[in-house]
């Protein structure tokens, strides 16, 4: 089965739906018009960019173009991280650790995965590569990011407990260890739902992507299960390396607890 | 010690204890502070902050069956709870309660030195005297040192041996009048 090629009319079609809806907005003083055409032309172009790159990217076939794709995702990736945050670390470390948490997580998955699992030849083949990465980075992120900002602001709110703590002779582990497990939990709670309501509350997008694009609804299911597992994977690394880092950095090497490393950003 | 508010009476408390970032060096017979490990000094050198915090829902949780002693049954007793104050909920104490049990949970891990500041301040005149009777019995028995930060002049002049104000520029020895 081929998969029918849309047409810019198709399109058109599909984009007169939404200036339907910015007109009854407009009409019953919703006032959301202006952001409902911005955001939807935001979207069509970013989109139609990174379709022409990947598009090149995938007429090159070359170790060196893909490096520098998944460079710059990264880079991207580890600004949105400290982008929402309340309280972050001081300077560029803050920056570093999230950065630094994303590459081992999601890159050594991914590796895993192109050069085990997949067994695609050569491992860096684009098609395969820049998805794959794409989807554990962008959930990665949403985990080490709701991770960081609960350990950070979940620090300074409980800075009397942890002083309590370290008072009655607990390490800095003990002391902040409540902290950090709900940090966990929290940065993983979206993958773990996702997972638990796979396939009967929603169908996963890549793996409806794949059945319209005309793979046989089992190939897509395997690629979907992999993708998961990768993904759950590679949060929960990230999330622990994260924490981990962030909370080594709110200890001194006397077991204090420094708070002037963090800025609180109104 | 005794001070205006805000002098620093409770950060020098910090400082001894190890919490903050300080200048100098404190030694406690042969142990140099900073060459004993954090928490192995802190609870030689056990400071009980004015406000106690809880973290577990029970009182028992935040004790860790150090209570099996009976020096810590007598010590429960006479600062007027039974035995079932461990099942007790954290939500439902007393300002007072918390700061007595929160006395008692610094003396479970035997300090050589107690840093106190203000443990008197939330109870009654009667329970006062219990707590200044029952810290003069530990430092009789144990041999140990004590720094007691307080606002009340009076009651320093009781229970110390030297009292001291501090001052922006230092230690300045009181005299009793």
């Amino acid at each position: 089965m081929n998969v029918i090629s849309l047409s810019t009319f198709d399109l058109s079609l599909a984009a007169s739906l939404l200036l339907i809806l910015a007109a009854t907005s407009l009409r019953i003083g919703l006032g959301l018009e202006r952001r409902i055409v911005i955001s939807g032309i935001r979207m069509t172009v970013q989109l139609l960019l990174v379709g022409m790159v990947l598009k090149l990217l995938f007429a090159s076939e070359g170790f060196i173009p893909v490096g520098f794709m998944s460079i710059f995702m990264l880079l991207v990736a580890g600004y949105e991280v400290r982008a929402r945050q309340k309280r972050k670390l001081r300077g560029s470390t803050g920056y570093l650790i999230s950065t630094g948490s994303m590459l081992v997580s999601s890159f050594t998955v991914t590796f895993l995965a192109l050069t085990v699992m997949v067994g695609v030849d050569p491992w860096y083949t684009p098609q395969y590569a820049i998805p794959m990465l794409g989807m554990l980075l962008g959930n990665t992120m949403n985990g080490v990011a709701i991770a960081s900002d609960r350990l950070t602001t979940g620090m300074y709110d409980q800075r009397g407990v942890i002083e309590q703590r370290l008072l009655l002779g607990q390490s800095w582990q003990e002391a902040s260890g409540d902290i950090r497990r709900d940090c966990m939990r929290t940065g993983m709670i979206p993958i773990i739902n996702s997972m638990a309501a796979a396939g009967i509350v929603s169908l996963p997008g890549m793996m409806t992507g794949q059945i319209l694009g005309g793979s046989s609804p089992l190939d897509a299911v395997k690629y979907q299960i992999l993708i998961m597992f990768l993904i759950a994977a590679g949060t929960g690394f990230g999330v622990l390396a994260a924490i981990w880092l962030i909370s080594r950095r709110l200890f001194d090497d006397r077991q204090r607890l420094v708070l002037d490393c963090l800025i609180s950003v109104k | 010690m005794t001070g205006k508010s805000g002098v620093g009476k409770t950060q020098l408390l910090r400082a001894v204890a190890d919490v903050i970032p300080h200048d100098g060096e404190c030694i406690l017979d042969a142990d140099v502070c900073s060459s004993v490990s954090p928490p192995i000094w802190r609870k030689m050198v056990a400071m009980l902050p004015a406000e106690s915090f809880w973290w577990y829902d029970s009182v028992g949780a935040h004790f860790n069956g150090g209570l099996l002693h009976p020096e810590f049954k007598d010590l429960m007793e006479r600062l007027g709870f039974s035995q079932d104050v461990m099942e007790w909920q954290v939500s439902r104490l007393s300002t007072g309660e918390r700061q007595r049990l929160s006395l008692i949970r610094t003396l479970i891990n035997r300090p050589r030195v107690l840093l106190l500041d203000e443990p008197t301040s939330a109870l009654d005149k009667k329970m006062v005297a219990v707590v200044e009777e029952i810290i003069a019995d530990i430092r009789f028995h144990r041999q140990i040192s004590c720094i007691w930060v307080s606002h009340d002049r009076d009651q320093l002049f009781r229970v110390a041996d030297t009292v001291c104000t501090v001052e922006t520029t230092g230690l300045v020895k009181e005299n009793r009048e």
